[in-house]
């Protein structure tokens, strides 16, 4: 089955989102601004353990 | 598609081993506090007796027990730490552009000398800092990361670029382990690639523009600091510096709610021969990122002028938190170091797969002779 583009880039565009969104908080300020930029930046390292690391992928 | 794919290849076959030397140093690089402290390199804040005054000292006398370390050397810059109002680090050198300083650390509150920190924060750190910096050859050495920086960024967008064809018949984080360990390696290096992108991209950039910093600075001096320094062309040297307390004083009375980050000393790149460059910081967490310079005429301590930094000294700043990842706390410094080693990853990974791919070509390409598939679409046609 061929993914449309939607499919394909739906979830990178979602960690990119998250991504910037945890670079530039910590930026703007202390306290809950730090919280916010580790949860979103967390969301694409933890993705990528996830992934990387899980076994048994489901058969397609 | 093909075309991309070379351009992959190319740009990341070139800058891949500085880039893994980049990833390598730059690790210890993100903890250089806590490794600082595990080596008693780091600077410790004495503590006072009960009762004694926690205010700052005068700065004057801060200088002169510095000096009375090495009274032959002259002051190059006094900083201080945005959350360490405690310490003044005065670096004193033979001339104003020494690069063998002294760095000393004076109490601020009681102007005694702490201690002399180790030059770079020590042997092991200071290498790892060159090496991360310049490779020890100063600003060519600089330029040539920034340019291995503009290729990393060439080869994250042609990555991306190639990471919809090759996703076109798989899902999101999609790992094939079961086929073969190239491409078990490939859906690692696609994957980890696309996770990381954004992070990548904005460390690669921010890297490449810290290289330019001496570049930036040089034409702010020749431009912008020329211009206020005008009125002071050709007038003698200074003999005798007015009192660096009163000047701070000064800068911080004409700049209301702002701190005192750094002074340049007369003679410094970040000065004249005749003022003391006062660098102010604003005290929240963006503003305490940007300075703004207060120029003091170091003869007779009177404010010369005072303006914003530039855009692109502004750019260069703001570009430094982006890059070191020091702006968010232990859990931010934590993701910087897993968002490393998952670069590191990709770059060995895409090593692997280049020499694979190169020992697997060769043959097909002598006996055929024929154009070949793009590598990654031969192997989108394998699954």
């Amino acid at each position: 089955m061929i993914r449309t583009p939607s499919q394909i880039w739906g979830a990178p565009i979602l960690l990119g989102i998250l991504t910037t969104i945890g670079l530039v908080a910590a930026l703007l300020g202390d306290g809950v601004w730090d919280l916010v930029s580790a949860i979103t930046l967390g969301v694409p390292v933890l993705a990528g353990i996830w992934y990387g690391l899980r076994r048994a992928p489901r058969r397609q | 598609m093909r075309r991309w794919g070379w351009i992959h290849k190319w740009s990341s076959l070139v800058c891949t081993v500085f880039m893994l030397l980049l990833c390598l140093t730059g690790l210890p690089l993100i903890y250089h506090h806590e490794i600082g402290h595990l080596l008693g390199n780091e600077v410790e804040v004495p503590a006072l007796p009960a009762g004694a005054s926690q205010a700052r000292g005068n700065i004057d006398a801060v200088l002169a027990s510095a000096q009375a370390l090495y009274p032959s050397k002259i002051p190059m810059y006094i900083s201080m730490e945005g959350d360490e109002p405690a310490i003044w680090n005065v670096t004193l050198g033979d001339h104003p552009n020494d690069e063998h300083y002294k760095p000393i650390a004076v109490d601020a509150r009681t102007t005694k000398v702490i201690t002399e920190p180790a030059f770079e924060g020590g042997v092991f750190m200071s290498t790892m800092f060159r090496l991360h910096v310049d490779l020890f050859a100063g600003l060519p050495g600089k330029l040539f990361l920034g340019f291995m920086g503009l290729l990393l960024i060439v080869a994250v967008v042609s990555g991306v670029v190639l990471y919809a064809p090759f996703m076109r018949k798989l899902d999101f984080g999609a790992v094939r382990r079961e086929r073969s360990t190239v491409i078990k390696w490939l859906d690692l290096h696609n994957l980890l690639g696309i996770v990381t992108l954004v992070w990548v991209f904005v460390v690669g950039a921010t890297g490449m523009v810290n290289t330019w910093a001496d570049l930036l600075l040089k034409y702010w001096q020749v431009n912008e600091l020329a211009v206020m320094l005008k009125p002071y062309e050709g007038q003698p040297r200074i003999e005798k510096l007015a009192s660096l307390h009163n000047a701070i004083l000064r800068a911080e009375a004409a700049e209301p709610g702002m701190k005192v980050g750094f002074v340049a000393f007369p003679g410094t790149p970040f000065s004249s021969p005749h003022h003391y460059g006062v660098f102010m910081r604003g005290d929240e967490a963006f503003s305490s990122r940007l300075y703004k310079p207060v120029l003091i005429d170091a003869g007779t301590g009177a404010i010369t002028d005072q303006r914003e930094l530039p855009w692109y000294l502004t750019a260069l700043l703001l570009s430094q938190p982006l890059h070191f990842g020091d702006y968010g706390g232990q859990p931010m410094k934590l993701l910087w170091a897993l968002l490393d080693i998952g670069t590191i990853i990709i770059l060995g990974s895409g090593l692997y797969l280049w020499l694979k791919r190169n020992r697997a070509a060769k043959p097909v390409k002598k006996k055929q002779g024929a154009a070949r598939e793009p590598a990654l679409a031969a192997s989108n046609e394998a699954s």
